[in-house]
């Protein structure tokens, strides 16, 4: 069995990190296949992946994780602005940065359980994104958001409006206008920036494949299905629930940063909790406590975002066009209801119906599809078991 | 004093309308035990009602002016509301002054029936279902509920007036004996009164009838009173409508101090559970002082001189107490053991 | 599972460093498959050239969006039959269907009115859809951040309505073209008009929506009333969407200021503006003065939705349906005539900004940015509805007359919210560039 177990992991890890290295092909023929899109499933798909390990593992919901993304990107974008446009040192003390709100955030939010600690910790991520927005603005832009200048002329600039970069000028780099942000030489836009978050994602993907299988993913779980029943046994669970937080809050960090390195602008919206919200539908939409399903919903939610907005009367309009005239304008204004400006509508429909049906997301609709077909009976792998988030 | 004496009143304004909201919600949660997102979407289409109501009274049917023409240059096609030939141009008028007060019946109507499908149809599925699911299913319903709207009415506010009776300022400050400058709106006074009202009705409709009773016992422990004989699901209906209802009203008399816009409920989404959350979830007269508590210490951080001592404190001030609340009161200000808790 | 395996050193470096190899072994070929020989990005092959639209179609913006969409496809119409609506009383003549020989499609997205939606979906336009030029946006926040973009990735930004002074301040880039006024103008041109109604030696209140737009608007208010001895009472920073404004409007009423400036805009705008007047502020004596209220920048949008709390409120704007002149007249009716409602002043600035773009492309017969900018930049025109206008050189700021409007006392439709009070010259709003700082830098081609 465990052997099994084993192979079956690394069959999975392998055949995730091909899919996410080609998909710059295996989107094509639905038009995803550009960088942006993909750099953004890449990204949000780290987002989610760091969330369901505390979500999907615990069942403690976070309504604050988008907190973690924007002191991210606030802390890359600073250290682009102070140190340098290498993409290097801004990850490192982004997730590190990361890890310590998460900590004091988590240490607080964690004396409380159910939707006490999701109201905690939204509450902590919007007075974030408050301040943020207006009071910090010293330090965040505000709305206009924070972003990488040229060398300041004189000292007499405010350091919102020209940066100095003490590694990159201790190098004697050459600065032509605005520089942009690279790994060693390698630009970080375009194809590059999507390969240099995929390999990040995959190894974000390998590590919380590893939680999962030990025993502290195990822990995890159990806090999950009966947290009262540790507690009785003597096992003091807080410190696994504010390591699990911590974690999950660095990788969120982690995909802050990417955010801000690919492309080097960070603005308060980030943090709102709308943006909490849309990771938890990733996770739900995709399968919560899945490996591989936030990754999916991460990239299915972006997809709707950039394509499915992007459909216009005028293009439903063309694909209605073999249909009869009226009958063609009365489908393009169906249509609208659901595509193009519509398009959140999609997204709530859909996801009403997967909460429905499906609860355990996309993941367990292709599992269900696969058992029908192979007639065998389903696998009882715990990761496969329907979600019972703690309340 | 005059400024404190003012921000008192804005707090107690706001406050009616963060308890009736937050009223509804905990009695969902209490009774039902279901946690609604879509508690703010019912506040907004009870808003809508108000819109709608204004909308009803005003179909027309065009008739060419002779004498004004429209912004093109061509003769204006005026449009003459059909209740004006049905009731007389006077009545109409009157209607349409009071519509919103008026669209309360609507919103009674309205929001009873999308209460008992909502409900019926959805709400009924997810009572054995973990809270995380109930939350998600009802954040979707109040996404697809919020974009239909703005997807008819469009997404800008749309202006309630009050009717004239009460559209003036009231001269408060000559009632207690304060300065010539405290003057307060009459409809937000009429509001607060509404929501009082309102919130005692509730109350005593819990405490003096045997359905109350019920009720009541039910929040306390579902399963005994399931055991009692009581059908208990017909109950929950009722219970459901009777919140979608409290919510839509207050949001229909909400409408002239607000403009109201597709977003709306989101907005008092967050809110509202905060102080459903600093209340003590499933408790009623928590979600009362909470509401009231959050609305008066939102007043009072915007002056000048606490925001000059504490900057931002005014944006922050809502989650900072809910922090402190929670952390101090593990079950909120008036919340019951065993509630919500794993 | 019977058995778990634990976090190892050892399995961490080697499974990592299958996944690096693995990373390594993929192809880099299509890193730039977006970028062709052209010598400048997205150069139009075959016989059409695209537009990116980015407006904000979901959000509070939303039916801001959905006007300045509405203009946009007019314009397309129109560039393409090479006439119509006020491209025909344009007063540049080149455009005679397409431009270069080429017919305009275009693609629009969705910014939500949030900076990372709107740059999202800029790039796909650029990246997925090939726009040669993207124009749009309905905050300065989600403009400047799009300008940004648009200067990285070596394409023209056209935006939309912004009415910061960063856009082509501070934050001014070389890809970048503003054809809507500014904070700057709007005092400029409000100080006087200001003055002419409500006499010297006020005292004023400001409630300010708490960001960038609210402190330069602000700004620019306090420094236009100065001259006439008008003394700030006090500024409050108000937070954005705030809803229920009565918290910070009752402090008003004991402040003994007589003027409330609501430097806000949208739906922060019609609620500040309705709630001070539900508390009886416009009725009000103070220190032997009409209490009076200024809202500095308008949409007729949203003034709408303020109903008949905007009556005699004073204002400015950048365009309004109502003007006289053979433009506005022209497009207000092709834009009425297709639509059935008479077009707002996004729409207006949206609309001038594609014909102002295509006939400069026109005029330096390729879409190369740098050529394009170069055909802008002190471009002089006329018959687009606002006389005479310059587009700077030195900031791609257009230079017009500013409008200042007030609300009307006696509508005689909903669309008829705002009168004309004056137009303030061209000469009356303009500085010196170095005002406001920033830098163009060089134009970038991708």
């Amino acid at each position: 069995m465990e052997k099994n177990v084993a192979l079956k992991d690394t069959t999975l890890f392998f055949g995730f990190a091909a899919v996410i290295l080609l998909l710059p092909i295996l989107l094509e023929p639905i038009g995803a296949n550009y960088p942006d899109l993909l750099q953004k499933i890449a990204i949000f798909g780290i987002f989610a992946i760091g969330f369901n390990i505390l979500f999907g593992l615990t069942g403690y919901l976070s309504f604050g994780h988008a907190a973690f993304i924007g002191i991210g990107s606030y802390m890359t974008l600073w250290s682009f602005k102070l140190l340098t446009m290498n993409v290097v040192p801004a990850i490192m003390f982004s997730v590190i940065l990361a890890g310590v709100f998460a900590y004091i955030i988590g240490f607080v939010s964690l004396r409380r359980s159910g939707i006490y600690f999701s109201i905690l910790t939204l509450a902590f991520a919007q007075m974030c994104y408050s301040l943020a927005y207006s009071v910090l603005t010293p330090i965040t832009n505000g709305e206009t958001g924070l972003q990488t200048r040229a060398i300041r002329k004189s000292s007499e600039t405010s350091l919102l409006d020209g940066d100095i970069r003490i590694i990159d000028q201790a190098f004697g780099v050459q600065e032509l206008g605005v520089p942009t942000t690279n790994f060693f030489g390698m630009a970080m836009s375009g194809y590059t920036g999507f390969y240099f978050c995929a390999v990040l994602l995959i190894v974000c993907f390998f590590i919380a494949q590893r939680i999962t299988r030990s025993n502290f993913g195990i822990m995890l779980k159990a806090i999950k299905s009966n947290q009262n029943r540790l507690n009785y046994t003597g096992i003091h669970t807080r410190p696994y629930l504010i390591t699990a937080f911590v974690i999950s809050g660095m990788y969120a960090g982690l995909a802050g940063s990417l955010m801000a390195a690919t492309d080097p602008i960070a603005g308060a919206e980030r943090m709102q909790w709308t943006a909490s919200g849309e990771v938890v539908l990733m996770t739900i939409l995709g399968g919560v406590g899945t490996l591989v399903g936030p990754v999916l919903g991460a990239g299915i939610i972006k997809y709707a975002e950039q394509k499915v907005s992007s459909w216009n009367e005028g293009i439903l309009e063309s694909f209605f066009s073999f249909l009869p005239e009226t009958l063609q304008h009365f489908m393009a204004n169906l249509g609208v209801l659901f595509v193009g400006e519509g398009w959140h509508t999609t997204l709530g429909l859909l996801f009403m119906i997967i909460v429905i049906f499906l609860p355990g997301g996309i993941m367990e609709g292709i599992r269900r599809i696969g058992a029908k077909f192979s007639r065998k009976k389903p696998e009882a792998d715990t990761n496969a078991a329907a979600p019972q988030p703690a309340e | 004093m005059d400024a404190i004496f003012l921000q008192f009143l804005n707090g107690l304004d706001k406050g009616g309308a963060y308890a009736l909201i937050a009223l509804g919600l905990t009695l969902v949660f209490g009774t039902l035990g279901v946690v609604n997102f879509a508690h703010g979407a019912l506040f907004m289409m009870g808003a809508f009602c108000a819109v709608t109501l204004q909308r009803l009274l005003n179909i027309s049917y065009e008739r060419v002016s002779e004498t004004e023409t429209d912004f093109l240059g061509k003769p204006l096609k005026e449009q003459v509301p059909y209740l004006q030939d049905i009731v007389g141009t006077d009545t109409a008028a009157w209607i349409g002054d009071y519509s919103v007060p008026l669209s309360i019946f609507l919103a009674i109507i309205v929001m009873g029936i999308v209460g008992v499908i909502m409900e019926r149809g959805l709400i009924k599925h997810f009572y054995k279902r973990p809270h995380a699911d109930q939350i998600l299913v009802t954040f979707g319903l109040a996404i697809v509920v919020g974009e239909l709207i703005r997807h008819y009415y469009g997404a800008n506010p749309i202006p309630q007036s009050a009717p004239n009776s009460v559209s003036g300022s009231a001269n408060v400050g000559e009632w207690f004996g304060l300065g010539p400058n405290v003057i307060y709106p009459w409809w937000r006074l009429v509001y607060f009164a509404f929501s009082a009202t309102v919130i005692f009705g509730v109350f005593a409709f819990l405490q003096f009838t045997t359905f109350g009773m019920v009720v009541r016992a039910g929040m306390q422990d579902r399963e005994m009173v399931g055991l009692l004989g009581i059908n208990i699901e017909r109950k929950f209906t009722i219970v459901f409508a009777l919140a979608a209802i409290v919510a839509g009203v207050a949001g229909a008399m909400y409408t002239p101090i607000l403009p109201p816009d597709y977003n709306m409920g989101m907005d008092f989404l967050v809110l509202s559970f905060v102080v459903v959350v600093v209340g003590g979830m499933g408790s009623l007269g928590g979600a009362v002082l909470a509401g009231f508590l959050l609305g008066i210490l939102q007043s009072f951080a915007s002056m000048q001189a606490v925001q000059n001592l504490i900057p931002g404190i005014s944006q922050i001030i809502v989650y900072l107490i809910a922090v402190i609340v929670l952390l101090t009161l593990p079950r909120g200000l008036l919340g019951r053991k065993g509630v919500m808790e794993d | 599972m019977s058995e778990h395996k634990d976090l190892t050193r050892r399995r961490v470096i080697k499974s990592g460093a299958a996944a690096a190899a693995a990373a390594g072994a993929t192809p880099y070929f299509f890193t730039r498959a977006f970028a062709d020989g052209h010598g400048y990005m997205n150069a139009p092959k075959g016989d059409t050239v695209t537009f990116g639209f980015n407006v904000p179609q979901t959000g509070a913006y939303a039916d801001e969006g959905a006007d300045e969409l509405r203009a946009y496809e007019m314009a397309v119409e129109h560039i393409n039959a090479g006439g119509g609506g006020m491209l025909d009383t344009f007063s540049s003549k080149e455009l005679k269907g397409g431009i270069n020989g080429k017919k305009v499609k275009f693609v629009t997205g969705d910014t939500q009115t949030k900076s990372d939606a709107a740059r999202a979906s800029a790039k796909r336009m650029i990246e997925n859809d090939g726009a040669i030029m993207i124009t749009g946006g309905s905050s300065s926040g989600v403009a400047i951040a799009v300008q940004g973009l648009c200067q990285e990735a070596g394409v023209i930004f056209m935006s939309g309505l912004t009415h910061s002074n960063d856009t082509t301040g501070k934050d001014k880039r070389a890809n970048g073209f503003r054809h809507f006024f500014n904070t700057e103008m709007t005092g400029a041109a409000l100080g006087p008009v200001l003055q002419n109604n409500y006499g010297n030696d006020r005292k004023v209140y400001h409630l300010t929506a708490d960001y960038t737009w609210g402190y330069s608007q602000e700004g620019s208010m306090i420094k236009y009333t100065k001259p006439y001895n008008w003394e700030t009472v006090a500024t409050v920073k108000t937070p954005v969407g705030a809803g229920d404004f009565s918290q910070f409007i009752t402090p008003i009423l004991s402040s003994g200021a007589d003027t409330l400036v609501l430097n806000h805009y949208g739906k922060d705008m019609v609620n500040s503006l309705t709630q001070a007047v539900q508390f009886g502020l416009a009725g009000k004596q103070v220190n032997g003065k009409d209490f009076t209220i200024v809202v500095p920048l308008y949409s007729r949008l949203m003034a709408q939705g303020a109903g008949d709390n905007v009556k005699g409120i004073f204002g400015s704007t950048n365009w309004h349906w109502s003007l006289q002149d053979e433009g506005s007249k022209a497009f207000v009716k092709a834009f009425g005539e297709k639509y059935g409602f008479p077009p707002s002043q996004a729409a207006h600035t949206t609309y001038c900004q594609a014909i102002l773009y295509a006939d400069a492309a026109q005029r330096a017969g390729t879409f190369k940015p740098s050529e394009v900018g170069k055909a802008l930049e002190d471009f002089e025109f006329d018959g687009l509805g606002n006389g005479k206008v310059l587009y700077r050189g030195s900031d791609h700021q257009c230079f017009k007359d500013v409008l200042v409007v007030k609300g009307k006392e006696n509508p005689t439709s909903k669309f008829d919210v705002l009168e004309v009070v004056e137009v303030t010259p061209r000469a009356k709003v303009e500085y010196p560039v170095e005002l406001l700082g920033g830098e163009l830098g060089p134009y970038n081609n991708g």
